[in-house]
């Protein structure tokens, strides 16, 4: 045993013992503890193996930097891979397992990669086995992939649940830290609305992992002093476990707030995690600095660890990493660290020095190498000794647990989100954060300043200015004492020299330094080639530790600065965020609204199958005793509406209702066709263009009055036609007397179609629907009797003698079913979509299948309906150009099998008999398909160019796709019922 | 883009609300305008560095659509205005 827990110490609750597992071993840890600290105290230090080379890999840091101690928590569908170990909050029951390994975490075959490791150099996915190619896709990719990689995504469903909620503030503080609690408590008292979110379970960041005293009581006394005045305060909001992952726009940000992660039994009535959307009037960014690792020989056995997370985990979790400590360091906090692990009874060897002098004291007993550097370790899963070389001596020295402390670098990542660079600081030989205006100010160690008396003066002065600057009085702040305190100093290393052995410099990637020369000996020396070549920086890590390195040893290689290096693009998110988080409550039938149309019941009740079509949940036929396709179902609702009568939900279509002075005038100009002169009293089909002369929608326009118009569009297309209409009044005629709205909701629209339709229709009026009184496109208000307020039009989309009548929603259903019972007598059917598209396809009826946004009017057949004679309308100038009246377009045809039993398809094309399948040779295409029971054989629509003069040709319908072809012949797209007679009978 | 867009009849509301159309200085030609100035109206559009007036469709509000001046390196909204009031100003 080395690692182990202290007797004392450690912000943790001894009394509550947690039990938890990893792979299977039951282990147990205190409330308080990380799965990190926990895993540590067990001596459990090995918990991964690289993603490349198979390498054994310990715990390396306290925090969200973690490269390696990735693990998959939970079982089953409530599986979580990849999740930081150092930033697990333990909980009861907790399972843990590694990953990347196989078959075992101390067992790997996987390390054999380390043998072949000269192969799997930088840039090896471009290089490496390019050739053969077969060999690529069979053979090398599908073994890299399972040797590579790291958790397994779970494929069952998840079954956490997931919100997403605003968030509005005065004063957003990022990190709760000395900065950030200092901050929240000045802005607090001053009475600014404040958010302070954190992503750790407790609020304190590094006062919490603090040797300082402050006002005379330890570090997170005060810590917890200032977070219970916090709590007191009714305009602060404390957001622990909230990960501020992004910056936005207008100074809104998105945070993830692990609510219920921590918890073995999640409570039903709260989310797992919670996606805030905060706007922030200010937001301070108090997310401190993070420690630089060392880059030498075996810096990535494990043992070899962050200095200050030898000292979190001693000060906070009370856990010795080891039995005996070196630290290895290029500044102070390395003697600050030993002094303070020697404080709570930790056994420090030696501290390795980089520089060649230094001032710092070490503590009684620690020696001290100076212009020392590690060149090797020693041990394989466990750290036994590290080799140091000075003036060109080696010596061993043994030791089970290594700090590494190259300096600190400021968390700057969400100030960098929006488009600025990070500057490059001689002074603190790090990059620090751009100035991104008043919005977003960075405040304590992530603004450069390291000292904790600092770091609590710069959070109250910029949250008193802040406070000035939103109008609020901001007492001065009193500052605390604080003692024992330690000013960091330390020299830029990048690189450790005389390397014995892999220095790695990404540890997630397995990325080592040679691999950065790789890249630019060959010609990726850019800091973003680079990253690409060797993947360094580019792990669910993203590099938070090793990418100053890189850019340090990548500058040092060419000679430059760091500044001329520069660093690569920071993107949101700043940790991973779950897609199930993102989701939140839009998944399964809250993905997408269900649209039910007001006849929804009656259509259930008449035992109808539905279908998705868009947003709405439509009738698609309504199946009876005894039949064994839709298609029989489908073949007698068509026949018993072209014999009988049927009724179909046309609820669906989109209505608007027009008004105004101009209402005439806007319509004549929104449709391709007059509207200016339609009756009072009467419908008109209107066809409305795109401004490129294309057909946009078609539908109806009724005028119920002088000023009162009812329009009504394709279902698909309702949205659309109505942003479009708002467009055209608001911004392209602002001056014309117009007003209209959507609809669609409130009225419940059927048809009721079939020669027996007057008859049934009339039981339910008392006026007088008769063809002399109420003719083909009649339309206008009736009450039906009973009192219910109506409308009647006189359409017909199946071709047959057809109403189409529309009432209010909400007795939709109860008019539907009077309608079938005044019907029973008469045959009625209900009928479906299906159906409707086969009465169509008959009639030569158009839908957006045949509008697919290539179709000008004429190409339709619709030519004469295009106005000559109005000023303007939408589309009416390019619709004129050459490309658009050719008479070699593709026109709209009907197509009937020479072979009666053969069918056809939509989407297949259309060439002349003998011609080879060609772009050049296509003829056109079939656009809508299916089965006439009418006719009794299939029918087609296409479009086929210069259609109108080649009724009566031969054409080869060829589908290569479905392996389907067959011999047609052109006709009119009109199979039944050419002449109109039945419509207007 | 933006996150927050203060629409003049709604006030600030997100940018899930709104759809985007595109340019708002486009002016509609005359019916009998030229097949060139049809063309550019039409199809041709310019892809502003900088300040940049579009077309945003108060589509889950007000239904207004907005004359948003804003910035496409910097994402800084300027102005939002009604669409109708400026195309009357600009017809003026
Ligand atoms: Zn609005």
């Amino acid at each position: 045993m080395t690692a182990y827990r202290l007797s004392s110490g450690g912000l943790l609750d001894r009394s509550k013992v947690l039990s938890f597992t990893f792979d299977g071993r039951p282990l147990r840890g205190f409330a308080g503890d990380t799965l990190a600290s926990a895993l540590l105290a067990n001596d459990q230090l090995l918990v991964g193996r690289s993603f490349k080379y198979h390498r054994p890999r310990g715990i390396v840091s306290a925090g969200p930097s973690e490269p390696n101690a990735l693990m998959t928590l939970g079982s089953g569908a409530r599986s979580d891979p990849n999740t930081k170990a150092t930033v697990a909050e333990l909980y009861a029951g907790l399972t843990a397992k590694s990953q990347n390994r196989w078959p075992s975490l101390g067992f790997d075959v996987g390390a054999v990669n380390g043998l072949l490791s000269p192969f799997l150099g930088a840039g090896f996915y471009y290089k490496t086995f390019m050739w053969p190619r077969q060999l690529w896709e069979m053979l090398y990719e599908p073994v890299i992939r399972r040797a590579a990689g790291l958790g397994r995504a779970v494929l069952e469903r998840d079954p956490e649940s997931y919100e997403k909620s605003w968030a509005f503030c005065d004063l957003l503080i990022v990190g709760g830290g000395p900065a950030g609690l200092m901050a929240a408590l000045t802005a607090g008292r001053a009475g600014l609305r404040v958010i302070l979110a954190d992503e750790d379970f407790r609020l304190g960041g590094s006062l919490l992992g603090e040797t300082e005293t402050i006002d005379g009581s330890p570090a997170p006394a005060f810590a917890e002093r200032v977070v219970a005045e916090l709590l007191s305060l009714d305009n602060v909001t404390l957001l622990p476990r909230t990960t501020v992952f992004g910056w936005y726009d207008d100074n809104v940000f998105g945070a993830v707030e692990r609510v219920q992660k921590h918890v073995a039994e999640p409570s039903a009535t709260l989310p797992t995690e919670r996606v805030w959307r905060i706007a922030a009037k200010r937001a301070l960014l108090a997310t401190g600095a993070e420690e630089r690792p060392l880059v030498f020989g075996g810096n990535d056995c494990p043992g070899v660890m962050m200095a200050s997370a030898i000292g979190t985990y001693a000060q906070r979790y009370g856990v010795s990493a080891g039995k005996s400590v070196a630290i290895f360091t290029s500044g102070s906090s390395g003697y600050r660290t030993a002094r303070g692990l020697v404080a709570r009874g930790v056994t420090v060897s030696t501290i390795v020095d980089s520089r060649p002098e230094a001032t710092e004291a070490a503590p009684d007993g620690v020696r001290v190498i100076r212009s020392g550097a590690i060149v090797d370790t020693k041990g394989r899963k466990r750290l036994s000794g590290i080799v140091i070389e000075r003036s060109g001596f080696e010596e061993l020295i043994a030791c089970d647990a290594l700090g590494m402390s190259g300096g600190w670098s400021p968390v700057i990542h969400l100030a960098c989100q929006r488009g600025a660079r990070p500057v490059w600081s001689e002074d603190l030989k790090a990059f620090s954060a751009p100035d991104v205006g008043g919005g977003l100010r960075v405040v304590g160690s992530a603004n450069g300043v390291y000292t904790l008396s600092g770091c609590l003066r710069d959070g109250a002065e910029k949250a008193t200015t802040i406070a000035v600057e939103l109008g609020f009085n901001a007492a001065e702040a009193s500052l605390p004492v604080i003692e024992n305190e330690a000013e960091p100093s330390f020299a830029a290393l990048w690189y450790v020299p005389g390397a014995k052995s892999k220095a790695f410099v990404d540890f997630q990637n397995d990325v080592h330094a040679r691999d950065l020369g790789l890249a630019l000996r060959e010609g990726f020396g850019h800091v973003e080639h680079a990253k690409r070549y060797t993947t360094s920086g580019m792990a669910t890590d993203q590099g938070k530790l090793s990418n100053v390195n890189a850019v340090g040893i990548l500058a040092g290689m060419r000679g430059v600065s760091p500044a001329e290096v520069g660093t690569t693009t920071f993107r949101p998110f700043y940790t991973p965020v779950s897609f199930g988080a993102l989701a939140g409550t839009s998944r399964d039938g809250h993905a997408t609204p269900t649209r039910k149309s007001p006849l929804h019941e009656w259509a259930r009740k008449n035992g109808a199958t539905f279908v998705d079509s868009g947003l709405w949940f439509r009738s698609a036929w309504f199946p009876r005793a005894g039949e064994k396709t839709w298609r029989e179902s489908v073949d007698r609702e068509v026949l018993n509406v072209r014999a009988n009568v049927g009724l179909c939900d046309v609820a669906t279509l989109g209505k608007i209702e027009v008004f105004g002075a101009d209402a005439a005038e806007f319509l004549n100009r929104l449709y391709c066709n007059p509207m200016l002169k339609l009756p009072v009293g009467k419908a008109r089909y209107g066809l409305m263009l795109r401004e490129d002369g294309f057909v946009f929608d078609d539908g109806t326009v009724s005028r119920l009055a002088e000023d009162q118009f009812f329009v009504t569009t394709t279902t698909a297309m309702a949205g659309a036609v109505m942003s479009h209409m708002d467009y055209c009044a608001q911004v392209l005629w602002p001056d014309l007397k117009v007003r209209f709205c959507s609809v669609s909701d409130q009225w419940a629209q059927m048809a009721i179609a079939g020669p027996k339709a007057r008859d049934v229709l009339q039981q339910l009026i008392d006026e007088d629907i008769s063809e002399a009184v109420f003719p083909f496109l009649a339309a206008r208000s009736m009450v039906l009797r009973g009192g219910i307020n109506a409308r009647l039009f006189r359409i017909s989309f199946s071709g047959e003698l057809a109403f189409e009548l529309a009432v209010p929603a909400g007795y939709g259903e109860a008019v539907a079913e009077q309608i079938m019972e005044a019907g029973r007598a008469h045959g009625i059917c209900a009928y479906g979509v299906e159906a409707l598209n086969v009465l169509r396809l008959e009639k030569g009826h158009l839908t957006h299948a045949e509008f697919d946004g290539r179709v000008t009017p004429d190409d339709a057949g619709l030519g004469r309906m295009v106005s000559a004679q109005k000023p303007d309308f939408i589309g009416k100038h390019l619709s004129a150009r050459y490309g658009l009246t050719a008479a070699d377009r593709m026109q709209l045809v009907g197509l009937k099998p020479v072979d009666r039993d053969k069918d056809m398809r939509a989407g297949a094309h259309l060439l002349k008999e003998g011609m080879k399948p060609s772009t050049l040779n296509d003829q056109g295409w079939v656009s809508s398909a299916g089965y006439s029971p009418v006719l009794g054989h299939h029918i087609a629509l296409a479009f086929l160019k210069s259609g109108r003069e080649r009724y009566g040709e031969k054409i080869v319908v060829w589908d290569k796709l479905r392996d389907h072809e067959m011999i047609a012949e052109v006709c009119d797209p009109a199979f039944v019922d050419p002449e109109n007679k039945k419509l207007k009978a | 883009m933006a996150s927050l867009i203060t629409c003049p009849h709604c006030g600030v509301r997100p940018k899930e609300e709104f759809a985007v159309r595109g340019d708002a200085s486009l002016i509609r030609p005359a019916s009998s305008a030229s097949d060139a100035a049809w063309h550019d109206y039409v199809y041709v559009r310019v892809n502003p560095r900088g300040r940049t007036l579009e077309h945003w469709h108060h589509v889950a509000g007000c239904r207004r659509f907005l004359v948003v001046e804003r910035d496409t390196v910097t994402h800084e909204v300027y102005s939002v205005v009604d669409g109708a009031a400026a195309a009357r100003e600009v017809r003026r």
